[in-house]
């Protein structure tokens, strides 16, 4: 057989051929007009192929050819500040080549490969060299050196290397062997990229929201499901974590969602700096879109084309964070094709590998010893959509049994505008003992201990409530009146914040520790002056609380709160006086 | 390419028709069947191979037998447009159905659409002011939005969505909006309404009508909307024109979806809706917006009907997945006799932020809003309470707001079907009824708006 069959059947993006050798996850091209697709079943001699364009129009005995290589991206300088759809053609070029909406059958380079590069060689003729080596930099953009590796598979001695201006095609380093290497290679998408081991993770991603970073961390190299029904924030949250979190790059994939949320990103990323660098946004970000009405089977690819991408930054020793808005799309895009090929489903019509697809997506986060010896991770967070907010569905469930940490949106917190809608009695992070030392090392030594305060509170005032709502608050005593108070403070000084301001959207973590501690602290002088006599009233009245409570939407927060908490006190120890 | 016709149908099973052995038929082509007394049903291809073909029938397969003739027309469904559509009333598959001529076509366009590039798209800023207040202040709508109304049999949908086709505007403009209508299974009752309000206020001159009613052919349906589509995006994108898209009903259309589904054996999703019913519904919903270098937009306007008013409801949640907010009509509400009985608690626009403000509306409004929305929000709360400890029970604070949001539904949420407030006297009634409130207890309100626009604070 040849790598050329034709056309049997065409159903929606499920197109089979006949007559073509082929082999899983072959790469073809479909028709006359040659729309790309991949091979996915086998039967005798026929071949199931997904089709990452719309098939409408095209006829059984049309030409199939197999190109022969597996799906893949490619990766060099040139990645970063880009927007792709799922299958790596950047927007951009889309729409200089058919116009603002998209057709199909275009292809389209993933970069400029014409593009000059400044290379820097890091080895020398007669270096040995091994995969994942660094051979070279280039100073992709202000804030990222973008490594050139040995791929993965190569190995040997540099019989000769460049330095100077190249594009990404021209070859920089020839090996004894006479293998030639270039600034771009490829990586088949469905591979994990190798590194010699996985480390368990010590270190926070520290998103600057403080329910996340205080309450329930994550941890640089973990993962994360944001389930949540429509309109509780998992947008909101994903785009505030590309925007705060102290990754160094961000892959930030739009999955089976809206366009206009892709566009505001576009629109604004450029326009933002990054708090932990003061560069703009864009420079460390690559951006993925393939929106709910683009092809489904590209939708099906585009998780596994952003973290490829995720990977090979990983591999250069960076710290990397991928968001996935909604893998719920994903799943669905995995359960309309595993349709048309008439599988038998399991649960609610998925596929029966959906979970374990799930879960091979979520070990590829990590944080590793690269190939080359460096410290990488990839850290994953994945929205997840569940019908009618029911969490009991199969791609929650799948999602939860994997990931470590759960940030549970709540439709009702949404419904109050408490944001962001994290409900924080039902979730959870795993990381926090392992996270632990580093925030006594880093924050400050009680750090653990404050949480557990805080936390403690949250339990306490739901119990509370529980009593609330039979008798009124009026017939608790007056110190649990009180803790009420400082719950309710907690909540509205603490776990609410608005991803829209200009301040309060980013909280440095050494503020959100004074913020707990000036709770905490509130607390303390309220008691001690009720003891004394204050009235609950007086004591949470007084005004230098709302000054402190106010503070945080100005900028400078951090040199004043010391001072306002203590005027706080002082205020609170004349309501004694005054009674 | 016109080919030849074909008398080799094997099944008929609900809306699908499978035939034996034909030349190579195209995935999406258009079919005509021929019955024996004459009769021409029109279909489209949904699954192709070397041995079979399914075809789906929209008039459905009443007389369809094996003596049918079948012939593909060779290519897939497009729709002629041209300016001429503007003022015109259409069948569900686009045939005149006002007894004019057929549209003479600049172009034939897919109705499929292809998807608007995300790169090309641009962000829709512009304020529409619709004259109802609930809509206007809490849940703006924006040009270039699709904002859904989830409502329920029996409530007052329509009046609400015409009134809105009225009375929308850009604030300080006089552009005015093509409306294109889409009727999918509603009732010839309801779609009279419709016409008749058009007519009566001069509308129907400046819209197009795609008409399928409830007796009409239920698998139409699912052209319908994407007919209204192509016409919308045809108006917008080559003719400059701002397109307003109202469909009603698109619980109709799911189930029409639902339908196919079955017959073709398929693994149901939830409830029995198709797996694939998301992307589905994606595929119109995302036709909505302005894209670079295009002067026209297409703003959406979708009423669905919540089975058992259940939000949860595959139809709405995949809808509200998609959309870019929703308005929440409430059974409640209307029994209470409020018109327009909208529940602004979960509703939702999630394009306000980008279009409200000093620039655009008034500098207040996003505080304004806040509060509202948040005293509203408390006092319904309160009446859970009343009942349970009684009103005496109250603190000051307490019964200020549940008396509010009496004063909320009566004062703020109800206005009459013609009634078109500005933006300016919706924000100004706001801050009269909040003055009900004490001034300490409005804690969202800016101090600087509440020393400009405060009743006490104003001559
Ligand atoms: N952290 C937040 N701060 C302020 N508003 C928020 C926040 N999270 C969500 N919202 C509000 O809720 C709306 C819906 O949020 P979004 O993230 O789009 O929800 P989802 O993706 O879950 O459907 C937003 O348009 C915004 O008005
Ligand atoms: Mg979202």
């Amino acid at each position: 057989m040849s790598n050329e069959g034709v056309i049997y059947r065409i159903s929606g993006p499920v197109v089979t051929a006949t007559g073509m050798s082929a082999a899983m996850y072959d790469v073809v091209r479909v028709g006359h007009e040659g729309l790309m697709g991949e091979v996915i079943e086998l039967h005798g001699e026929k071949a199931v192929i997904q089709v990452y364009e719309d098939t409408s129009g095209i006829r059984p005995g049309e030409p199939v050819l197999n190109t022969e290589e597996t799906l893949s991206v490619s990766l060099g300088p040139g990645l970063l500040t880009q927007i792709y759809d799922g299958i790596q053609r950047p927007l951009p070029t889309l729409e200089k080549e058919m116009g603002v909406f998209i057709t199909r059958g275009v292809d389209a380079d993933a970069f400029d490969l014409e593009k000059i590069w400044t290379f820097e060689p890091q080895v020398a003729a007669g270096d040995a060299v091994v995969g994942g080596q660094v051979i070279g930099h280039v100073q992709e953009t202000d804030t990222i050196i973008h490594k050139i590796m040995v791929p993965p598979t190569v190995s040997g001695t540099v019989k000769s290397i460049e330095s100077g201006d190249f594009n990404v095609t021209q070859t920089v380093c020839v090996l004894e062997d006479g293998t030639e290497m270039q600034m771009m290679q490829k990586w088949p998408v469905r591979t994990p990229r190798p590194f010699q081991q996985k480390y368990a993770p010590d270190t926070p991603l520290v998103t600057g929201m403080r329910i996340l970073d205080f309450l329930f961390p994550l941890a640089k190299g973990g993962a994360a499901g944001i389930p949540g029904p429509f309109g509780s924030g998992k947008t909101v949250t994903q785009q505030s974590l590309a925007k705060y979190s102290d990754a160094q790059l961000v892959v930030y994939i739009g999955c089976g969602e809206r366009g206009n949320e892709m566009t505001e990103v576009l629109d604004e990323f450029p326009h933002l700096i990054d708090p932990n660098t003061g560069k703009p946004l864009m420079e460390r970000t690559v951006m993925i879109a393939n929106t709910s009405n683009m092809p489904v089977a590209a939708r099906e690819a585009s998780v596994y084309t952003g973290i490829t991408i995720a990977e090979y930054f990983r591999d250069m020793g960076y710290d990397v964070a991928l968001m996935a808005d909604s893998t719920s799309r994903w799943a669905e895009a995995m359960r309309e094709i595993s349709s048309r090929l008439e599988e038998m489903p399991g649960e609610e019509g998925y596929p029966a590998y959906l979970s374990s697809r799930i879960a091979e997506f979520y070990e590829r986060a990590g944080r590793v010893e690269t190939l080359n010896g460096d410290d990488g991770s990839v850290t994953v967070i994945g929205a997840v959509s569940p019908p009618g907010g029911d969490i009991s569905e199969p791609v929650s469930q799948g999602t939860l049994r994997i990931v470590k940490v759960f940030w549970g949106l709540d439709a009702g917190l949404a419904r109050q505008r408490h944001f962001p809608a994290i409900n924080w009695l039902n979730s959870y992070s795993l990381y926090p003992q392992s996270l632990d030392q580093w925030f006594r090392d880093n924050i400050a030594q009680d750090f653990p201990e404050i949480r557990t305060q805080i936390s403690g509170l949250l339990q306490i005032e739901s119990e509370l409530q529980e009593i609330v709502q039979l008798v009124g608050s009026d017939a608790l005593p007056v110190d649990q009146q009180l803790t009420l108070e400082v719950a309710r403070m907690i909540r509205e000084f603490f776990l609410q914040q608005n991803g829209f301001h200009d301040v309060d959207a980013y909280c440095d973590i050494h503020l959100q520790y004074h913020m707990a501690k000036a709770i905490l602290s509130f607390q303390d002088a309220a008691k001690s002056a009720m003891a004394d006599g204050a009235l609950l009233n007086d004591v949470v009245n007084v005004p230098a609380r709302s000054d402190l409570m106010r503070g945080r939407f100005e900028k400078g927060y951090i040199d004043r709160i010391d001072s306002m908490v203590k005027k706080m006190n002082d205020e609170i120890a004349d309501a004694v006086e005054t009674n | 390419m016109t080919g030849k016709e074909y008398r080799t149908i094997t099944d008929v099973k609900g809306p699908l028709v499978f035939l034996n052995k034909t030349e190579p038929v195209a995935f999406g082509e258009i079919v005509t069947l021929r019955l024996a007394n004459g009769d021409i049903k029109n279909g489209q291809v949904l699954d192709t191979s070397d041995d079979l073909v399914i075809v789906q029938v929209f008039e459905g397969t009443a007389k369809i037998n094996r003596e049918t003739g079948v012939t593909f027309m060779g290519d897939v469904f497009k729709l002629p447009v041209s300016t001429d559509l503007v003022g015109r009333i259409l069948d569900g598959a686009g045939r005149p159905r006002d007894g004019g001529p057929e549209i003479v076509a600049d172009e034939k366009a897919d109705i499929i659409g292809a998807a608007i590039n995300p790169y090309s798209r641009q962000s829709p800023n512009d304020f529409i002011q619709t004259g109802v207040s609930a809509i206007d202040l809490c849940t703006s709508l924006v040009r270039g939005q699709k904002l859904p109304i989830f409502s329920a049999s029996g409530l007052p949908h329509n009046d609400i969505a015409l009134q809105i086709a009225r009375q929308a505007k850009l604030k300080d403009s006089d552009e005015e909006f093509i409306v294109v209508f889409c009727a999918m299974g509603i009732t010839a009752e309801e779609y009279n309404f419709f016409r008749s309000d058009l007519e009566r206020t001069g509308a129907l001159e400046n819209a197009v009508l795609f008409v399928n009613l409830a007796d009409d052919p239920a698998v139409e349906r699912i052209i319908t909307p994407r007919l209204a589509l192509t016409a919308a995006e045809y108006l917008a994108f080559e003719k400059d024109y701002h397109v307003l898209v109202i469909y009603t009903d698109m619980t109709n259309y799911c189930d029409a979806l639902r339908q196919i589904g079955a017959a073709r054996e398929e693994v149901p999703g939830r409830r029995g809706y198709p797996g694939y019913m998301y992307t589905d519904l994606a595929m119109l919903y995302e036709r909505a917006g302005i894209v670079k270098g295009k002067k026209g937009s297409i703003t959406q306007f979708p009423i669905l009907t919540m089975p058992g008013d259940d939000i949860t409801h595959p139809i709405p949640d995949l809808s509200g997945y998609i959309t870019e907010g929703q308005i929440v009509i409430s059974r409640e509400l209307h029994q209470q006799g409020i018109y327009p009985p909208i529940n602004v608690l979960p509703s939702l626009s999630r394009l306000m932020g980008s279009c409200i403000g000093e620039k655009t509306t008034r500098e207040d409004h996003k505080s304004v809003s806040d509060q509202m929305y948040a005293a509203y929000a408390q006092g319904r709360e309160l009446r859970g309470l009343v009942a349970i400890v009684g009103e005496d029970a109250l603190n000051e604070r307490d019964k200020q707001l549940l008396d509010f949001s009496g004063v909320f539904e009566d004062k703020f949420l109800r206005q009459t079907r013609d009634e078109d407030r500005s933006i300016e006297e919706t924000l100004d009634l706001c801050w009269t009824l909040m003055s009900s409130i004490d001034t300490k207890y409005l804690v969202r309100l800016d101090q600087k708006w509440i020393e400009k626009y405060h009743p006490d604070n104003r001559d």
